[in-house]
């Protein structure tokens, strides 16, 4: 089987692109390769506890009323919540890296964050290393 | 003993049928078959090139009434 790597770095805490970054690493664990993805800044807020969907929308967030639309349009169309999604990627065996330097800058603590899914506490060379090994890498 | 397993996606979206497909393979054994339907139109074309990717062997690709049935050999 091929082991080819994809490697991703969720700086944005938005609630469109952790969902574009999940179905990136879902779908390329699917497609048969090694996925890792790296939480900085304010992606790494939403590997806060009950925080992964809590973001707005990049765009058109009006308040909040936008996302609102957009998670009933996505309810709908029976999208998977992101929940699921985080379970799907840690069952597939993809690995969830924290960037240590934002938690120090933001104050996060080990005990802040869903410990259970991250795979490692890191900063760049770690991501650097697995970058340059990859396929596809990809800045969301 | 190879095995027939059913993986139902039917009304599922982006990017589900491709990952429980993959949670399928990644359960069975070697020699089992695995019968995916579903009616994401994406996913009739992207679950075989999944299945090429990781050197599978693709059965068949069908349409049905309203929904397709692809095959494949673990």
């Amino acid at each position: 089987m091929s082991t080819d790597k994809a490697t991703l770095i969720v700086e944005s805490g938005d609630f469109d692109k952790i969902y574009s970054a999940f179905i990136i690493g879902n779908g390329a664990l699917a497609m048969g390769m090694d996925v890792s993805m790296y939480f900085t800044f304010w992606g790494l807020e939403r590997l806060k506890k009950n925080n992964l969907d809590k973001g707005p929308l990049s765009k058109m967030n009006f308040f909040g009323l936008g996302k609102l639309y957009m998670k009933w349009k996505m309810k709908k169309a029976n999208v998977r919540s992101l929940d699921d999604m985080l379970d799907d990627f840690v069952e597939l065996g993809g690995k969830i890296f924290a960037c240590d330097m934002t938690m120090e800058i933001m104050g996060v603590s080990k005990e802040d964050l869903r410990d259970e899914v991250i795979t490692e506490y890191c900063a760049v060379g770690t991501y650097v290393k697995e970058a340059r090994e990859s396929e596809i890498t990809l800045y969301i | 003993m190879s095995e027939k397993i059913k993986v139902d996606c039917k009304g599922e979206n982006c990017p589900v049928p491709l990952v429980e497909t993959r949670k399928a393979i990644r359960k069975a054994n070697k020699g089992d078959i695995l019968i995916i339907t579903g009616d994401h139109s994406a996913s009739k074309k992207e679950i075989p090139m999944a299945v090429e990717a990781m050197g599978l062997e693709l059965l068949s690709v069908e349409d049905k009434d309203n929904y397709w049935e692809i095959k494949i050999k673990v």
